[in-house]
């Protein structure tokens, strides 16, 4: 039987030499999580204008990704009331690379509206056209969703979508991510209908309307009346930006 | 089970008695299929196999060296705080693996983050290191380590063969049979097979448990000593 004493200094020392290695093992590891964190994240933005792309944004090189990101693409930082902020607002919000893709839309929710800021991505084809990648977050059936809605340069028209969620059922509320054919619907459906933004709703039991609804998704009522929650509400936020730039 | 003490031998060797420790658990004491543990995560990581061999690997790495580290130790551990000694081992060695697999494949380790995390709670590991590795030496306690790990890890990856194919269409997400999503898109794109309309029940969770069971069963028919009546 070993005494108190031994068995303190014995829990003592383990606990001691474990924390040293992993805490070791975490710094020294830290800047390969990040980076591959920030090549996620631009992977999923570009994922929502994969149709203007030579090929998905999911099975490119992460070099490749970081040449589209710095040559074609240009990040704005929105407040709420559509203007444009500078690097040092975003930077005093606590993103210290201050640019539209170190913002953590995950923190920016749990803030009170007003002080949310908007990242705003815009694209410029080859044939001079720009496309503007907007970013959007809910609720789904478990977890948070979110995603990205890219607009033409008329801002009404959507030119491709890309959802992704925490934690939905695998074949059904999933199926927003995993489901090609239904987030294909929403290419070329408009938000606006006669100035006024409408968004697009996802029809339980299949669309009505060509312009402003999709088809549901059978099984996953739930998710698809979040995703349409999350696509009204989350236009809404850029709409001050978006009138001031449509008039 | 194979809890009995090897005889003490000295030095490295490899006969009978070794080769037991690492092929009984692959059937005749297989953890999943014979002693029915770490079902939970046989449930949540079968969905594809590239998920189920990650999870395998993993679990291997955890099992081998958290049996090497308890059982060099063995001597040491006051027995007053063994498990909470055991468990400080898993959850480091768990912790390693996910650092790591955050760093070399950050897809696998979003789709997987929660359960690498769980296999702190794999009851494999644990009852490993509480039957086998506390009372033998660290060869041997490798041994065992790596034949309850692969034993596990073979079990995951059949079940992941059949939600996969027949849940998805598809082996290590490669489509195989069914519709493409490309096809669905634009049907000119031909297929093969793409008359299979994907069953949904196989990605979802229950199914997994029906396929274990028919693996119970098959195992147990194909070797009736393995028959529990009482």
């Amino acid at each position: 039987m070993h005494s108190t004493r031994s068995v303190i200094t014995f829990v003592l020392i383990m606990t001691f030499l474990v924390a040293l290695a992993l805490a070791g093992m975490y710094s020294g590891l830290k800047p390969i999580h990040k980076k591959n964190e920030a090549l996620y994240s631009k992977k999923a933005t570009l994922s929502a204008i994969s149709q203007y792309l030579p090929s998905n944004p999911a099975d490119m090189e992460g070099e490749k990704v970081i040449n589209i990101f710095t040559e074609k693409i240009e990040q704005i930082v929105l407040d709420m009331n559509g203007k444009e902020v500078d690097a040092s607002v975003v930077q005093s919000a606590g993103y210290p690379g201050g640019k539209a893709e170190n913002i953590d839309m995950a923190k920016e929710v749990k803030k009170p509206v007003s002080n949310q800021l908007l990242p705003l991505f815009k694209y410029s084809k080859d044939d001079g056209e720009e496309l503007y990648i907007l970013y959007v977050r809910g609720k789904g059936l478990w977890d948070e969703i979110w995603g990205y809605v890219a607009l033409e340069s008329d801002l009404n028209t959507i030119a491709g979508v890309a959802f992704d969620h925490k934690a939905e059922t695998p074949g059904l509320g999933a199926e927003i991510k995993d489901n090609k054919s239904w987030y294909s619907q929403f290419i070329g459906k408009k938000i606006y209908q006669d100035d006024i933004l409408k968004s697009v709703y996802v029809r339980k039991g299949g669309a009505k309307d060509d312009v402003y609804e999709v088809d549901g998704i059978s099984g996953a009522t739930i998710t698809a009346d979040g995703v349409t929650e999350m696509l009204e509400r989350g236009l809404e936020y850029y709409r001050p930006w978006l009138e001031s730039k449509r008039s | 089970m194979a809890d009995v003490k090897v005889a003490e031998k000295s030095g490295i060797t490899f006969g009978k008695k070794e080769r037991k420790l690492l092929t009984d658990p692959l059937s005749d004491n297989n953890p999943i299929t014979v002693q029915v543990l770490g079902i939970c995560s046989a449930l949540a990581v079968t969905t594809g196999m590239k998920n189920a061999a990650v999870m395998a690997v993993a679990v291997v790495f955890v099992a081998v060296l958290s049996n090497f580290f308890t059982s060099l130790l063995r001597n040491s551990i006051p027995k007053q705080v063994r498990m909470i000694v055991q468990l400080v081992i898993i959850a480091t060695l768990v912790t390693i693996v996910e650092l790591t697999l955050k760093a070399v494949d950050f897809e696998s380790y979003k789709q997987l983050s929660v359960f690498i995390g769980l296999i702190i709670t794999n009851c494999i590991i644990m009852g490993r290191l509480e039957a086998f590795a506390l009372a033998n030496k660290p060869y041997e306690s490798i041994l065992d380590g790596i034949g309850n790990g692969v034993g596990y890890g073979i079990i995951l990856l059949i079940v992941a063969f059949f939600r996969e194919f027949f849940g998805k269409g598809e082996i290590f997400g490669a489509k195989l049979i069914g519709p493409s999503s490309e096809y669905l898109v634009d049907t000119t794109t031909s297929t093969w097979m793409g008359w299979y309309a994907s069953n949904n029940l196989m990605v979802l969770f229950p199914s997994a448990m029906f396929v274990i069971g028919i693996l119970i069963w098959a195992h147990r028919a194909w070797k009736p000593h393995l028959v529990d009546i009482s």
